[in-house]
């Protein structure tokens, strides 16, 4: 009895002191919510957690055979996700609110496009630097709003917002005027730009997986280095924290904001070209958002912004939404993966409030005891 | 006359983690002003917060003119006629003295229309019967602290209170205002009302208190009758070992010239002039202070010294360098240092560790930092630790603790630390002991003298007369962003600096002194 209530206790602590807690706990409670959703629409919840499972690891319950092609899409749904997730975690670790997420991506994703059809056709080389070009536009994008904030104390939000709208049209625009587009597409692109990997398909089983999974893992990397480990790191950190504090100890805070901005926008511009390179052989015109960038809002915010919780994070939201198409098989309406994400998001935001509440019940407990011992 | 007003025995309450009282005692006397001394973190608020129902008791009782009570929210306080000044008011700025006094207890006339004009009438009564002096048709933000404070002293006396409870009263006030305070104060007693003063200046109690109850760390000291007692032993009853107020320090043997500002205007944030034609020097191993009422140009003064605001026109030169255009980083390196007035917003990044808040301005160099811009968080770390041992800091993890974590007097150490170890020869340091427990005040100002013996020019900003008296070898006197004199040590009294700070001109003061 004792040690069951010290254990308690130390939970609570944990998920006082601790936000991957928090974020582990919110999202095992957006399940159960879904899982309570779909018993009140009359379906089995199990066929959601085995379509989970034959996501997570190609196992098929029900014929008892490993179909790991189904991991390799999940990795490969999840690489935009996790990317933009870093996007607005770089900005958020340095006080600034990244909506743009989604425009530095249309603009990786149409950089990337145009180079794919009109860059020089040497392999490899083709594809890896349509790839850099993608984020090279994206921290452009990024950096624009940066240098806004900086130099006319332009509200980033706003900004980003507004240059979702110019990336999203500016980009139907140009995709539009390549020799050979019709209103939806491109022709065709070149076996050059494309980023499939055969080794990758084989080990798969013929799935979506390419290269772009390595600058996936290279950008995590990137991430958690620049964040923690460089003196860049340090100073946006700081800036992030405490903009005042930061300027009185000499921290180029201007600079920290546009560097910070553009780094945001090269994460989502890569992302961007990995979609664009990776998902699709040929060029997409854009009728609406893919809508990576926004999702990367939610990812960031499971993921406290860390470059592994970033990670874990996108890896989830990838899963929930690579689940959707097994899911409708098992009679599951693929909308509690959305309803999922909702709840998480909305959890993760009561975060705070939350806190209160564990405080004020630990304190409530701290009084009864001091009463009851007294 | 000898009844007893209040009396709480035994009252015990825990927070996770911290016993913020343990079985405390206090009784005051029907209509004495009754001191409750101790340092920051004693248990004083906490003890006033039980009486005021902000708070449940663990244990103990709490009688009112000796009937027992359960106070169990601030409405109960209120009707038992115990009445609250917070030390941070809590008032609604572009409202009338009259619309925040009757805020809760609005009465209406007969049609259910605010009925204000009653209100105000009542307002000015009490006003004058207590010698307030406020104007209840003034809104908040026109009128300066000193005047709010009363008005939150009305607020309590218009709800019928008896018993007043004043928390840090003295702690935003000019020492003037805190004179006019301290009439006030009397009046009030004068006027039958009992009143509890929470406060660690000890020149306060003495002035008009009869008894004294001191804390120390959550448990009960003792109380004593002030007038048997004198400082220095209400002194060593609140911080446990006997405590010099006095700094020794040697005559200064100043040196070259560090500091030299000509002509100086800066403007203030909303435009407004801060700094008028400002001209000061600051020699090597003197301690230059100025002394002033807050928002007399101080902040701008000192914004301007440190690159945190432009100078509008006038030069500002450290060690014969014009630093006059140069941002921030480039003073730092021209030998700079800064320990700000508001430690939270410039001088600490919270949420960072105590390496880290260490590093804050030298992270970007050897040994911190490689050539690539790779931090060494081994360098950054074991830097730290040397800091936290010389410094005597208090840091429960050492260097991993975050700052916000700390308590004041270890954040400011924290910052002290960092200033003093980049070796800066000019110093400037603005209020380094608002808010902070006698222990640590000792030791701040101990160390801003040994950096002066040291060859430091040291600028001190601070509202604390006491401390620019202390400390400094010569004073100037700063009123509406002027320098209205300058004296060297002893020259002149705390007086005369009080009306110079209120404006007046050198000459006349000293005229009226001769």
């Amino acid at each position: 009895m004792m040690a069951e209530t010290s254990k308690k206790r130390t939970l609570r602590e944990l998920l006082l002191t601790s936000d991957a807690a928090i974020s582990v706990m919110v999202v095992l409670l957006g399940f159960i919510c879904g899982t309570v959703l779909i018993v009140c629409v009359g379906r089995n919840p199990v066929g959601m957690y085995k379509a989970i499972l034959q996501v997570l690891t190609g196992f098929n319950i029900d014929r008892h055979r490993f179909y790991i092609r189904y991991v390799g899409e999940w990795l490969a749904t999840s690489m935009p996700f996790i990317l933009c997730g870093l996007s607005m975690a770089f900005a958020a670790r340095s006080g600034l609110f990244n909506i743009g997420g989604e425009g530095q991506y249309v603009v990786g994703m149409t950089v990337a496009q145009i180079f794919a059809l009109l860059g020089p056709q040497v392999s490899v080389l083709h594809w890896i630097l349509a790839l850099v070009l993608a984020m090279v536009g994206g921290a452009c994008w990024g950096g624009i709003v940066g240098w806004l904030k900086a130099r006319f104390e332009v509200s980033e939000v706003v900004a980003t917002i507004m240059l979702n709208y110019i990336a999203l049209y500016g980009s139907r625009i140009l995709i539009m005027g390549l020799p050979g587009t019709n209103t939806y597409k491109t022709p065709d692109f070149p076996e050059t730009a494309i980023l499939k990997s055969q080794f990758l398909a084989k080990l798969t089983q013929g799935s979506m997986l390419n290269y772009g999974i390595i600058f996936v893992i290279l950008s995590v990397i990137a991430y958690w280095f620049i964040m923690e480990k460089t003196r860049l790191g340090f100073g946006l950190r700081a800036t992030g924290f405490n903009k005042d504090a930061a300027r009185a100890s000499g921290i180029p805070v201007v600079r920290s904001i546009v560097l910070s901005m553009a780094i945001a926008g090269a994460f989502a511009g890569l992302g961007g070209g990995i979609v664009a390179l990776g998902s699709f052989r040929y060029g997409r015109v854009l009728a609406g958002n893919d809508g990576y960038g926004f999702a990367g809002i939610a990812v960031a915010l499971v993921g406290n912004n860390t470059a592994v919780g970033t990670l874990l994070a996108g890896l989830l939201f990838g899963m929930l939404s690579s689940a959707q198409p097994l899911m409708e098989s098992n009679r599951i309406p693929k909308e509690i993966t959305f309803i999922i994400q909702g709840l998480v998001v909305v959890f993760i935001a009561i975060r705070v409030g939350f806190r209160i509440f564990i405080r004020y019940s630990m304190k409530k407990k701290a009084q009864r005891e001091a009463v009851s011992n007294g | 006359m000898d009844s007893i007003a209040i009396e709480m025995l035994g009252i015990t309450k825990t927070f996770p983690g911290v016993v913020a009282n343990d079985h405390v005692d206090l009784s005051v006397r029907e209509n004495e002003v009754h001191a409750l001394l101790g340092e920051n973190g004693a248990g004083k608020s906490t003890l006033m917060s039980i009486l005021f129902g902000s708070y449940d008791p663990d244990e103990g009782t709490i009688k009112i003119r000796g009937k027992e009570v359960k106070i169990k929210d601030p409405n109960a306080a209120t009707a038992l006629g115990i009445g609250m000044v917070h030390q941070h008011f809590k008032l609604v700025n572009n409202y009338t003295v009259t619309e925040n006094i009757v805020l809760g207890i609005e009465s209406r006339d007969r049609f259910g229309m605010l009925d204000l004009k009653t209100a105000e009438k009542r307002v000015a009564e009490i006003s004058e019967r207590y010698g307030l002096s406020v104007n209840p048709r003034d809104k908040i933000e026109d009128i300066s602290v000193g005047m709010q404070q009363r008005v939150e002293i009305l607020k309590t006396l218009y709800r019928n209170a008896d018993i007043l409870i004043l928390d840090e009263p003295s702690a935003v006030l000019t020492p003037q205002e805190i004179d006019e305070l301290m009439d006030i104060i009397r009046r009030l007693k004068q006027e039958g009302k009992t009143i509890i003063l929470i406060t660690h200046k000890l020149k306060e109690i003495k002035a008009v208190a009869e008894r004294c109850t001191v804390l120390r760390r959550g448990k009960y000291i003792g109380t004593v009758n002030v007038s048997d007692v004198s400082e220095e032993e209400m002194a060593e009853m609140m911080v446990g070992r006997s405590i010099k107020f006095e700094i020794d320090k040697e005559p200064a043997k100043p040196g070259d010239v560090i500091l030299k500002i000509e002509n100086l205007n800066v403007r203030t944030a909303r435009g407004v002039h801060g700094v008028r034609n400002l001209s000061i020097d600051v020699r090597s191993g003197e301690i230059v202070g100025i002394a002033g009422v807050d928002g007399n140009g101080q902040t701008e003064l000192i914004y301007a010294i440190t690159g945190l605001a432009r100078a509008e026109s006038g030069t500002i030169t450290v060690n014969g360098k014009d630093v006059t255009r140069m941002n921030v980083k480039e003073r730092i390196v021209a030998g700079i240092g800064h320990v700000p007035e508001d430690r939270h917003r410039h001088g600490l990044v919270l949420d960072f560790t105590v390496g880290e808040n260490f590093a804050l301005k030298s992270y970007d160099r050897a040994p911190f930092s490689s050539s690539f811009g790779v931090l060494d968080s081994g360098a950054i770390a074991s830097h730290a630790t040397d800091l936290i041992s010389e410094y005597d800091i208090r840091a429960g993890e050492g260097a991993s603790m975050k700052a916000r974590n700390m308590s004041g007097g270890n954040q400011q150490k924290v910052i002290i630390a960092r200033e003093i170890d980049l070796s800066p020869d000019l110093l400037v340091v603005a209020q380094p002991t608002r808010g902070l427990d006698v222990g640590a005040i000792e030791y701040i100002r101990k160390r801003i003298v040994a950096e002066r013996d040291k060859g430091r020019a040291v600028l001190l900003v601070s509202f604390e007369l006491d401390e620019i008296m202390n400390l400094c070898d010569r004073i100037a006197i700063i009123s509406k962003g002027e320098i209205v004199g300058t004296f060297n040590e002893g020259e002149v009294d705390e007086q005369q600096i009080g009306f110079m700070m209120a404006g007046s001109k050198k000459e006349t003061v000293l005229k009226e002194r001769s």
